[in-house]
């Protein structure tokens, strides 16, 4: 008890040295404990691109470029589905509710998505987020479109503005639609997710763009059927890139899945878009490994600085050491108050940064969460904070010995000798 | 007769193979006050780490108050000092993060034995006792760098004797201060001595003090071995 209190005087002596060295730990630990919780948002995040939905189904290929381009509208399949194959399953028994997407045309790098009522209807991210809308309504005409957050922003467009959007994905499109102009009827409020830098029309609008339209190729000029003279009535819907469904039940996914892989219709494939995001997270997860070397490498440093501030007081403290041996300390006791004072020091750096830390997520969990979209929980202390939390107070202590040890030899060596 | 120290044979060396201390009898009375005398380099330091238990003699005998040093281990050494002796250095005696009062009452904080000796009904009230006799009340909860060296080393005087130990060792307290004060730090330093009924072993090689003591012992005689 002495001991500490011994200790703990020390240290308070030494205020501005031992402030640091506290503050210098705290940073540490914030930083730490900080990257883990982002980390965890961010992945939270990422898998709370798309919700509710069991499974995307898309023309046969891989899931992971499936679910590439028909969530975050990266990259094209290599076939589109029939829209016959899509009824059957809108239609199925065990389907809830479904989503069309078709893609193939941009706006200036920026996908256009073609779907239906049912993406504002049934689309959820992080849960149980729905699409909103900042400002207009949804597309209802065939030349009307959505446009993402970003995109909004990025040109700066208000309701109303005309669009023309350009055949294929390349940013400078050799080929555009500029015959059939979109109206902007809607802005769609942030959701932080691939939504927000895609446009989004119609199918029938999608189709009107392609009226005519002959593999792949447009019609000779002055052959194209005016934007005017198209109606609802005389598109005809024949392909869609995927879509989106849910089941009734949750039991029903695998055997669902199971039938869209074997439809004999088409070959299809169908995906369980949790279990794909999970993949292509532990693909992306390089990053937060790098991260986390960081921060631990930030925390070395913190430990280091504190064992720099111990053991250069050492040489003025001989004295002080002698002093407590010829009091009969032994010098076994000596080495506890090194090690005390360098465990109080990373206990109380641990804590501040702790505080610290848990104090920011307070504050700004909800600013991040909407300009980021990453849901910083805020849980108590998760088990990994309390193990970050005893280990840099045990690394503190550990360290500690160094000059304990030495202080420990030199009372023993120097005994009541040290001027 | 009973010994405070009493030293048989004894031969210490830092290396084994190099003898720095050989002493063939060294015997300290009880109650006596008693002047060692030596120039710096005659081993003053190490026969005084071998009476204090902090350093143990390769050979020979070495009995301080009762126990026999070298059958004792280094932590009961350590602790038959901290509860037994007072130890006061010739200057940096105190603790510096600690205020006088603190200072003063550490010897029976860190040994039971030291505080149960008290004869105050509590520490407190003892710590303030000292200071009076010793003319520092005014200064116990101020910081020990607000002190002068005179000061500090009443304040070293008062740490030695609280809790009555048996023995006082003195290593050269008098150094620092000038002629005035060193009378009148004898002058104290005999009266604590005096009250807690403590043997005195005063080290100094400034021999203008030896004719206040009761026995006179030159280091330079006893050692046998020639630096």
């Amino acid at each position: 008890m002495i001991l500490l209190q011994l200790a703990y005087k020390s240290l308070k002596s030494r205020i501005v040295t031992t402030a640091l060295t506290v503050f210098s730990i705290a940073l540490s630990v914030l930083l730490l404990v900080g990257v883990d919780r982002v980390r965890q948002g961010t992945q939270a995040g990422f898998s709370g691109t798309l919700s509710q939905t069991d499974l995307v189904v898309g023309a046969r290929g891989g899931s992971l470029p499936l679910l590439l381009y028909a969530v975050f509208h990266i990259g094209t399949g290599t076939n589109d589905i029939s829209y016959a194959s899509y009824q059957h399953f809108r239609d199925h028994s065990a389907v809830q509710w479904t989503i069309p997407i078709s893609l193939g045309d941009s706006y200036h790098g920026f996908r256009v998505v073609a779907t239906d009522d049912n993406f504002y209807e049934h689309y959820r991210f992080r849960r149980d987020h729905s699409i909103q809308f900042a400002s207009g309504s949804r597309p209802e005409g065939i030349f009307d479109a959505a446009l993402g957050n970003e995109v909004a922003a990025s040109f700066g467009y208000k309701i109303g503005q005309k669009l023309v959007l350009s055949h294929g994905l390349e940013r400078v499109s050799l080929l555009n639609h500029a015959d059939k102009p979109f109206t902007v009827v809607g802005i769609l409020a942030r959701t932080s997710t691939p939504v927000d830098r895609s446009i989004y029309i119609t199918l029938y609008g999608e189709e009107a763009m392609h009226i005519d339209w002959k593999d792949g190729t447009p019609p000779a000029i002055g052959e194209e059927t005016p934007a005017a003279k198209i109606t609802k009535e005389n598109l005809h819907i024949d392909q869609i890139s995927a879509f989106l469904l849910r089941t009734k039940s949750r039991v029903s996914t695998l055997l669902l899945q199971r039938e869209i892989n074997t439809y004999k219709g088409e070959p299809l494939t169908a995906i369980i878009p949790a279990y794909t995001l999970q993949d292509l997270w532990s693909v992306l997860g390089y990053a937060d490994v790098a991260l986390s070397l960081v921060s631990t490498a930030v925390l070395v440093v913190g430990l280091v600085a504190m064992l720099i501030a111990l053991y250069t007081t050492l040489n003025e403290r001989r004295r002080e050491i002698a002093v407590l041996r010829a009091l009969g300390l032994h010098a076994r006791q000596i080495f506890t108050l090194f090690v005390l004072e360098s465990t109080l020091i990373s206990a109380a750096g641990t804590m501040l940064g702790l505080a610290a830390i848990y104090g920011l997520l307070w504050l700004f969990h909800n600013p991040i969460e909407a300009r980021f979209g990453i849901p910083l929980a805020m849980v108590g202390i998760s088990k990994r904070v309390v193990l970050y939390g005893a280990g840099v107070i045990f690394a503190g202590a550990l360290l500690g010995c160094i000059p304990a040890m030495r202080a420990y030899r030199r009372g023993l060596i120097d005994g009541l000798n040290a001027y | 007769m009973s010994f405070a120290v009493a030293m048989h044979n004894v031969s210490f060396g830092y290396e084994a193979s190099t003898p720095v201390m050989q002493l063939k009898e060294l015997q300290i009375e009880r109650g006596k006050r008693v002047f060692l005398h030596g120039a710096s380099g005659s081993g003053k330091t190490t026969l005084l780490g071998l009476i204090a238990g902090v350093l143990l003699p390769q050979q020979g005998t070495c009995e301080v108050l009762g126990q026999e040093l070298t059958q004792l281990s280094l932590s009961a050494r350590d602790r038959h000092r901290g509860s037994e002796m007072g130890y006061i250095f010739q200057n940096f005696n105190l603790i510096p993060y600690l205020s006088i009062k603190e200072n003063i009452e550490l010897p029976c904080r860190v040994h039971a034995k030291r505080l149960k000796r008290i004869t105050s009904s509590s520490l407190n009230e003892e710590v303030v006792r000292i200071a009076e006799r010793l003319d520092l009340r005014e200064f116990l909860h101020r910081g020990v760098t607000k002190l002068s060296t005179g000061q500090q080393q009443r304040v070293a005087i008062a740490r030695a004797i609280i809790g009555q130990p048996r023995l006082v060792i003195a290593d050269e307290p008098t150094s620092s201060l000038d002629i005035d004060r060193q009378e009148r730090f004898l002058h104290l330093l005999f009266e604590a001595c005096d009250e807690a009924r403590a043997t005195l072993i005063f080290v100094s090689h400034d021999r203008s003090l030896m004719t206040h003591f009761d026995e006179r012992i030159s280091i330079a005689e006893i050692n046998q071995v020639r630096s």
